[in-house]
């Protein structure tokens, strides 16, 4: 008798979970975003800095032709993260015969959206008025405020990584000389860590 | 325990019902297709089990047309949420 309605109370929450939250989160696709933020940020490192006299503390040469070379490096690496998380995904929930366009999906994209889409305008805006060093403290913020969001609807494992993300942002905007290096461990290096974590726990 | 036994709903003792009930109690509406899904039950069975909840008034349906094919989209009423929380409660004091 109770051992039945203990079993009940497990269904009703394994019930519960798998109708409101997304669970076909691939890890791979935060291994892979996450090398291709390294690229990415590497290349932008390699642009900005390289006519460096090393010998000088670093200044930053930002001419147009530059700043456009970092907008493609940015939009590319934004374009390729989008494509392979999409591509993992998919593939994941094909693999547990899931439908990928379902009501958990579309609440987990929107409520990721909507934090990314102002972050990504106010970013887009802070550039061209000059405001370069303060972009990448600012993406990480608003990066982990749209996981920590996004979390309620998906693994629960993805709030923590929201959390280390905003922190690794404030943290990059105190100490804004090193806020490349910052982001390459936001997006970088803690994206591969998540994404292996993801996948270990989650692999049936 | 007799108080308890009595606030454990019939409605519920069967698995599929109860999963059902889980499922509309979180989500504000949910079609045939994606209850379908979630529960993994056959077209008649959770048809059944719907047409039980429904006389018992736990939920609701509106029928709508998408792409000119029927679509029906269950709720989970305010009697039938009142009634869930309950029968939850009831568990949770019986296994304590």
């Amino acid at each position: 008798m109770k051992e039945k309605y203990i079993e009940d109370l497990k269904e009703i929450k394994d019930i519960m979970n798998r109708s409101t939250r997304f669970i076909s989160l691939s890890g791979l696709s935060g291994v892979s975003t996450g090398i291709t933020a390294l690229i990415g940020v590497s290349l932008a490192y390699l642009l900005i800095f390289k006519q460096q006299n090393y010998l000088v503390y670093p200044a930053v040469d930002l001419n147009g032709k530059n700043l456009a070379y970092l907008l493609i490096i940015a939009i590319g690496t934004l374009m390729l993260s989008i494509g392979m998380a999409i591509f993992f995904t998919t593939s994941k929930t094909k693999k547990r015969g899931q439908n990928i366009w379902d009501s958990q999906t579309k609440r987990l994209l929107i409520n990721l959206i909507i934090p990314l889409t102002t972050g990504g305008i106010l970013s887009l805006m802070l550039i061209f008025k000059g405001y370069l060093g303060i972009v990448p403290p600012l993406t990480l913020i608003f990066y982990g405020l749209a996981l920590v969001n996004g979390s309620k609807y998906t693994l629960p494992d993805i709030r923590n990584l929201g959390l280390i993300e905003i922190i690794l942002g404030l943290i990059a905007f105190q100490l804004i000389q090193f806020s490349l290096l910052f982001w390459a461990i936001g997006f970088g290096l803690m994206q591969i860590i998540y994404g292996i974590i993801v996948q270990r726990k989650y692999k049936s | 325990m007799k108080e308890v036994l009595k606030d454990l709903d019939k409605a519920f003792e069967n698995r599929i019902r109860l999963g059902i009930m889980s499922a509309l109690i979180v989500n504000d509406d949910l079609d045939f297709n994606a209850l379908k899904e979630l529960l993994g039950v056959t077209d008649g069975n959770l048809a059944s089990h719907l047409k039980s909840l429904e006389n018992s008034e736990y939920i609701s349906y509106t029928k709508e047309f998408i792409n000119r094919k029927p679509n029906t989209n269950y709720t989970a009423t305010s009697k039938g949420a009142e009634a869930f929380r309950k029968h939850i409660n009831a568990i949770e004091q019986l296994i304590k």
